[in-house]
């Protein structure tokens, strides 16, 4: 068998940007150093920041309501808990002109090639919100006749409940926005400064990667 | 609901109409059903419209497996000026599935046949329009049948999140 | 990603459109055949229209559903009885409550099940304040249809005011298990008749607001009166029950001909309208928010002493400070939350009125724990039939709030 090394494109650049790194995380850069860093690094531009703050403050989600959880998402554009606070009252029917696709019920094996058909046809930038248990997981009814999300949509955040309380599908979708924005938090672990108890998971038979955290943060 | 004695004197005038087309009567409940073959459920549904029960509150189908025959068809009647319910039960076996569609007697009975249709695979003969109406068009099988299995997608955890479909790519 | 073949869909496509010959005029003035849904902004729920339009004028409709459906039937024979009314309340979502009084009304009748008075009268509260939210949801989103979006707003307050109750009683604002096999769950806090007292007194002024800012507008009434009547034979020969019926003149309402759970013990109206047009079919409804606070009052008033639920502990949970003292309650307690209780065979059907008409629910048994086979006859579904002969021959615009006002709810259709 022969073992062939090949130098990584760019091959030193890695070992540099490697102990910026390392020097980062003790705190020992500082300057010009630091900022070169942090530019290439992390989403800071201005032009960049300017954009996401904008978009992730006027979403145009989609009036897409299948069944029970749709009600609950009717009940946050009234007075009681509010989105047109964070200026996302303007459901869009068309999906030309919607970012955001609130999945609100449960997903059929009749309508999900009609629900891919209209995420395709929205515009990058989009993205989705899987609420409720039936299209998060297959929530309460697990049988032949529902899909959940995940099979045929990138989803963004999943808002359990059944149907999630308007407060609860509000706080998904300020973490929605906080995705948007750039500074997507830990969650619960950086909440209860529990870094450090992500599992390690048994290695698999292809190969572990390492730590693994479970996602849903 | 007629009583037991009313229900027996229904049965017993059908009876006399055309032989053989009750089966039987069940009273439970203060519930009465008429068992009526299969092949004459349209002249009995007639009759018994004629004789003031023409409203037909619901047509649902239900899987008797293990027993035969398996399929069994229930019209619920109502009479809306004496308030009087009846039932009247068919029961085909799977591998003659067919009855004569009510839809003549009863316009409203075009969706609930088709659900039948769909979920049972009863086929009615002389309805204008028999496809299927909750799955899919080319779904194959009954789904509410008893042998047909739930289905569903195994729930997600930790451990066997890598080999499930995994987060959409 | 598998990529849907356009060719297979297409022939689909055109299965569905072609199967039924649509009602032509006779000349044939470019027969066009718009798709509406089942992703529109005018339907509740996604319900598909394919229309035949001949200009602005629909030829023929024919709705398809199908797209929520969920096996909610066979899901429920998976579960023991107690297990399935959680899954059976998720069927038309929007009146909850009364799906699950269907369903425990079936599964009683084949108990032989006595519910105490005082279940029934709390059952009744909660089953017409379920019956107002309905309607509220109903004429938000219809007045949402017709272009007076305000009223939205108001309706969904209201509705906060009604989960808030509910929320109160049970714990959770929709889908709450609170009527369970021989009664309720649990009982009605302290402050909850306060709190439904109060908002009894002040529902019939809102409902006045919603009359005010609707009945005199031009453009309501427009739309609304002389669009799209059907009258009462039609409607009984498809099976349509509820206000629609009501609306075309036909007083038939369960709760009156045929009582259940105590409803004979008050005395309220039924609104009945006389064209059978659209504007009818919202007066009737509305109507009918006022009767509903007439009987909440009443059961309030007259609401007497006694168990929540059955006694019988065979089939409902013992009070939890029996556990204590009592080896039974235990026994009871585990075998029922572990297994459930067993129902004798038989079949029974089980019908009530619900906000959209005659809601039922037939179960059968066959001496298990788990119900062989539960069927919900739904009434948007029945009702749906009636659409097509509403339209025909009338404007899009009219064909937008006649579904409107016939108010199907994708989750009981599509079950």
């Amino acid at each position: 068998m022969e073992v062939r090394r090949e130098r990584l494109a760019g091959g030193d650049q890695f070992r540099a940007r490697q102990l910026l790194a390392r020097d980062m995380l003790r705190g020992d850069l500082e300057g010009e150093a630091l900022e070169r860093h942090v530019e290439q690094s992390v989403l800071t531009t201005t032009v960049q920041r300017a954009v996401a703050w904008s978009q992730g403050n006027s979403i145009y989600p989609m009036t897409f309501g299948l069944a029970c959880c749709a009600i609950e998402m009717m009940s946050i554009v009234g007075a009681r808990v509010d989105i047109a606070r964070f200026g996302w009252e303007a459901f869009r029917a068309s999906p030309r002109q919607a970012d955001l696709l609130i999945l609100s019920g449960r997903v059929s094996v009749k309508m999900a090639p009609v629900i891919r058909r209209i995420y395709d046809q929205m515009l990058e930038p989009r993205w989705a919100i899987s609420m409720g248990a039936c299209c998060s997981s297959m929530g309460v009814f697990n049988n032949y006749a529902l899909v959940p999300a995940d099979k045929f949509l990138p989803i963004d955040v999943h808002v359990p409940g059944c149907p999630p309380r308007p407060e609860a599908l509000m706080h998904g979708i300020l973490r929605l926005r906080d995705k948007i924005l750039g500074h997507s938090p830990d969650g619960w672990r950086e909440r209860y400064e529990a870094v450090g108890t992500e599992e390690i998971l048994a290695p698999a038979a292809d190969g572990p990667s390492g730590d693994r955290e479970p996602h849903g943060a | 609901m007629p009583d037991a004695t009313g229900l027996e004197l229904i049965a017993h005038e059908l009876r006399e109409r055309e032989a053989d087309s009750i089966i039987g009567t069940e009273f439970a409940h203060r519930r009465a059903v008429l068992l009526v073959a299969p092949r004459s459920v349209l002249g009995v549904l007639a009759a018994l419209r004629e004789r003031g029960y023409s409203f037909l509150a619901s047509l649902h189908g239900v899987d008797y497996y293990p027993h035969e025959p398996r399929l069994g068809v229930l019209y619920e009647l109502l009479d809306m000026r004496e308030v009087d319910r009846l039932s009247v039960k068919v029961r085909v076996p799977t591998e003659d599935p067919h009855l004569d569609s009510a839809t003549s007697l009863f316009p409203g009975a075009e969706f609930p046949e088709r659900e039948v249709y769909d979920m049972f695979g009863v086929v009615f003969d002389g309805h204008p329009d028999l496809r299927r109406i909750l799955m899919p068009e080319d779904f194959e099988g009954f789904p509410q049948r008893r042998d047909f299995p739930v289905g569903g997608e195994p729930v997600l955890f930790t451990y066997n999140e890598r080999d499930s479909y995994g987060r959409w790519q | 990603m598998t990529t849907l073949d356009p060719s297979t869909y297409r022939q689909r496509e055109e299965s569905i459109t072609y199967s039924a010959t649509p009602a032509g005029t006779g000349e044939t003035h470019e027969l066009l055949t718009l798709n509406i849904g089942p992703h529109h902004p005018a339907t509740h729920g996604v319900l598909r229209l394919l229309t035949t339009l001949e200009g602005e004028v629909v030829r023929d409709i024919k709705p398809i559903v199908g797209y929520v459906h969920t096996g909610i039937e066979k899901t429920a024979e998976q579960k023991s009885y107690w297990k399935a009314i959680p899954v059976v309340e998720r069927m038309d979502y929007l009146s909850y409550y009364f799906n699950a009084m269907a369903f425990c009304g079936a599964v009683e009748t084949l108990l032989e099940l006595e519910v105490p008075e005082r279940a029934q009268y709390l059952r009744v509260i909660h089953l017409e304040l379920n019956r107002i939210k309905s309607h509220l949801v109903w004429l938000g989103t219809s007045a949402l249809d017709l272009g007076a979006i305000s009223m939205f707003w108001y309706c969904f307050r209201e509705r906060e005011a009604i989960l808030d109750l509910f929320e109160m009683s049970s714990g959770q604002r929709m889908h709450t298990r609170y009527f369970q096999v021989g009664g309720v769950i649990e009982d009605i806090p302290r402050g909850f008749e306060a709190k439904v007292r109060r908002f009894c007194a002040e529902m019939p002024t809102r409902a006045d607001q919603y009359a005010d800012l609707l009945e005199k507008n031009q453009i309501v009434l427009e739309r609304l009166r002389g669009t799209c009547p059907l009258d009462q034979e039609t409607l009984l020969s498809l099976g349509v029950t509820g206000p629609l019926l009501r609306a075309a003149g036909n007083p038939w309402d369960l709760r009156k001909a045929h009582p259940y759970s105590c409803y004979d013990h008050f005395d309220f109206r039924i609104p009945v309208g006389t064209v059978g047009d659209n504007y009818d079919r919202y007066r009737v409804r509305h109507a009918e928010i006022y009767e509903s606070v007439k009987i909440i009052q009443q059961a309030l008033d007259g609401l007497p002493e006694g168990p929540h639920i059955t006694p019988d502990r065979k089939v409902a949970l013992p009070p939890r400070h029996e556990l204590a003292t009592s080896m039974e309650a235990l026994i009871h307690h585990f075998k029922l939350v572990t297994e459930g209780f067993r129902v004798p065979p038989g079949e029974a059907y089980f019908p009530i009125e619900g906000p959209r008409g005659e809601l039922g629910c037939f179960v059968r048994s066959d001496g298990s724990g788990k119900p062989a086979r539960v069927h919900m006859r739904d009434p948007s579904f029945v009702n749906l039939q009636a659409l097509a002969p509403m339209v025909r021959g009338s404007y899009i615009a009219d064909l937008i709030a006649t579904l409107a006002m016939l108010d199907p709810i994708l989750g009981g259709i599509d079950r």
